[in-house]
């Protein structure tokens, strides 16, 4: 099996026309592989988030490719892209975007839902995600009954409900406190990390680097080389 | 073992029209928690569209109500045609007819019977002095074709002298709730109640009803040259009304069904009075009220929840699932709303007959289709505004933040 999750060439997205055109991401290449924690770091306004957004099937780049295992992303049509995001990923929002006025076993069934999975199924299926977590007996509270923390390991049995090949994690700390954000991190590294999955986060975070097993150190939309960009 | 967990939610099960119905109804079971469990946004929205509703509701059975009342005549009566002057807007306008139009009538091809109607007004004097202005109405001599339903005494007594038949509806009391064998005095003539009598509906304008034959209203009240206010005519099939209507046009006055009667008053009252006007006005005021609060109530909603949309999209929602949740929201806003409403109204109407037994207001199955098509065109709108935004969000912005 190829080893290759996901291969970025020459991603380029720029902003604004003219005068105030301005390059969130300049010409960026990489791989990153199955069985492995990817960080991208690097200040605010580096171009993390664009390029996350670019490789998620979210955001169109200007210019180059993103093949997630065998599919060229960008060659997808509107519907297609959807589905590809659907089957292929799970996302872990910085804000975790849980719905505060459903239970957290229905928030954890959507992506099932969205699959065309009955609605009892889902249900049953999203109590494993939340057993995966140790969340199982807050299964029946709404999210904003729950910790940070709590919030935190809804959203990844949300995004594992996906049964995704990658995972994207936007400042998966940046809502937690340094002994929750590490913990949330390892148990990733632990528990959700496989053979067959490729964990992308972005993050400031110095604090969860040593869970890294690759880092990409962006400045100005650019990789830097070398610098930064070394195995953990 | 979690590996292969994961991957088992990955199975594809698209496409299977069970498959499909399934999915569906989890999403729109996810959209109908999001609206409900929202509790405060939801019951604004419910208020907005209940008062609404109610005010719609409530005016047009305003309008049916006194539309049955001004019609009442010709439903008490019953006839399947009705020839009139072609002035006649309605019952209580009646302009009198010759008697040879009577027997012109009677001589077309395809008339089962016609007879004479008298319709008029008269004042009977009460024990106190006072007077009370009543409708009179003449029945055919000899067929009493068009009498009412009798709850107490005899048809047949309406031939006795001086012989009445009196309503017993809200407006009864004003002639001090007569029994058989009251005496009035009507017009400087004497009358007797010999019949009480029940009918569908009472008179617009808040009268007492009283039936007598045709040639004693004649007799006792004033009269021009022409007496018959109305001929009724029952045709042999109902084939027969076009030529009877082509034959009674050639003689120079009008014939309706009385379906044809009825549209032909209510159309005066909305058009040639201010009343309908009024009403249709209110109608359209409850209308744009409910238009705009639920339209913006429910963009509202939407706005606020507009980064869970955008999340859902970029999970993997395609727009024509977005657009699914957010209409199927529309429309149990719109239902529930629309129930309520009703409710409201009918709950209202119930407890102010019971104060005012002349409160002319029904609810019809019409103001129900119309106020129904109100609120569908409502929801549609607040759905439409709503989808309009959800569609142009980009996921983009949640990453943003």
């Amino acid at each position: 099996m190829d080893t290759v999750a996901i291969r970025a060439e020459g991603l380029t997205k720029s902003f604004g026309q003219g005068e105030t055109k301005m390059y969130a991401v300049r010409d960026v290449t990489f791989d990153a592989h199955f069985k492995e924690l990817l960080y991208i770091v690097g200040p605010s306004g580096s171009g993390k988030t664009t390029l996350l957004s670019i490789i998620s099937g979210i955001l169109r780049p200007d210019a180059g490719t993103v093949r997630v295992e065998d599919t060229d992303v960008w060659s997808l049509k509107e519907n297609a892209l959807a589905d590809f995001r659907l089957q292929k990923l799970g996302f872990v929002f910085q804000d975790f975007h849980l719905f505060p006025n459903l239970r957290t076993v229905e928030n954890v069934a959507i992506p099932l839902v969205l699959k065309r999975r009955p609605w009892n199924d889902a249900l049953k299926e999203a109590m494993k995600y939340l057993e995966v977590v140790g969340l199982a007996n807050r299964s029946e509270l709404n999210p904003t009954r729950l910790s940070g923390g709590e919030q935190q390991r809804v959203a990844i049995a949300r995004a594992l409900a996906s049964g995704p090949d990658l995972m994207i994690f936007d400042e998966p700390t940046a809502s937690l406190d340094g002994d929750t954000g590490k913990k949330i991190v390892e148990f990733v590294k632990r528990e959700v990390l496989t053979d067959h999955r490729c964990i992308v986060v972005v993050t400031h975070d110095e604090r969860i680097y040593e869970f890294a097993d690759r880092i990409l150190n962006m400045e100005d939309g650019r990789l830097l080389a070398g610098k930064g960009t070394a195995d953990a | 073992m979690f590996g292969a967990l994961a991957r088992a939610g990955s199975v594809h099960v698209r496409g299977t029209p069970a498959a499909d119905k399934a999915a569906v109804s989890g999403i729109l079971r996810i959209a109908y928690k999001l609206l409900v469990n929202d509790k405060g946004k939801f019951a604004a929205l419910l208020m907005g569209l209940t008062f609404s509703v109610f005010l719609m509701v409530q005016m047009t059975s305003m309008f049916a109500g006194m539309m049955k009342k001004a019609s009442a005549t010709v439903t008490n009566t019953g006839a399947k045609v009705w020839v009139m002057d072609p002035a006649v807007t309605n019952v209580s306008s009646a302009i009198p007819m010759p008697d040879y139009i009577l027997d012109a009538v009677r001589s077309i091809a395809g008339v089962k019977y016609a007879v004479p109607l008298y319709a008029g007004g008269a004042l009977v004097r009460l024990k106190d002095g006072t007077y009370q202005p009543v409708t009179v109405l003449g029945l055919d001599d000899t067929s009493l074709f068009g009498r009412p339903n009798l709850i107490e005494g005899k048809i047949d007594d309406i031939y006795a002298e001086n012989g009445f038949v009196v309503v017993d509806d809200e407006e009864y009391p004003k002639l001090e709730s007569p029994k058989i064998g009251t005496d009035f005095e009507l017009n400087d003539n004497r009358g007797v109640i010999v019949g009480i009598a029940t009918v569908p509906a009472s008179g617009l304008f808040g009268i007492p009803t009283l039936y007598t034959t045709f040639n004693r209203a004649v007799q006792y009240i004033p009269s021009m040259r022409y007496t018959i206010s109305f001929i009724l005519v029952e045709p042999q099939n109902v084939l027969a009304i076009p030529h009877i209507q082509e034959e009674v046009k050639r003689l120079g006055y009008d014939v309706l069904t009385e379906e044809g009667l009825i549209d032909r008053i209510t159309n005066w009252y909305m058009f040639h009075t201010g009343m309908g006007t009024n009403l249709l006005l209110m109608t359209a005021i409850s209308f744009l009220v409910g238009l705009s609060i639920s339209g913006q109530t429910f963009y509202t909603f939407v706005l606020e929840n507009m980064e869970k949309f955008g999340a859902l999209k970029a999970i993997g929602a395609k727009g024509r699932e977005l657009v699914a949740m957010i209409f199927f929201q529309a429309a149990v806003t719109g239902l529930a709303g629309y129930g309520l409403g009703i409710g409201l109204c009918a709950g209202l109407i119930a407890l102010a007959k019971l104060r005012v037994p002349d409160y002319a207001s029904i609810i019809t199955y019409r103001n129900l289709a119309l106020a129904l098509g109100m609120v569908l065109v409502i929801s549609a709108f607040s759905g439409y505004i709503a989808v309009r935004k959800v569609l142009r969000i980009d996921p983009y912005d949640i990453f943003r933040g």
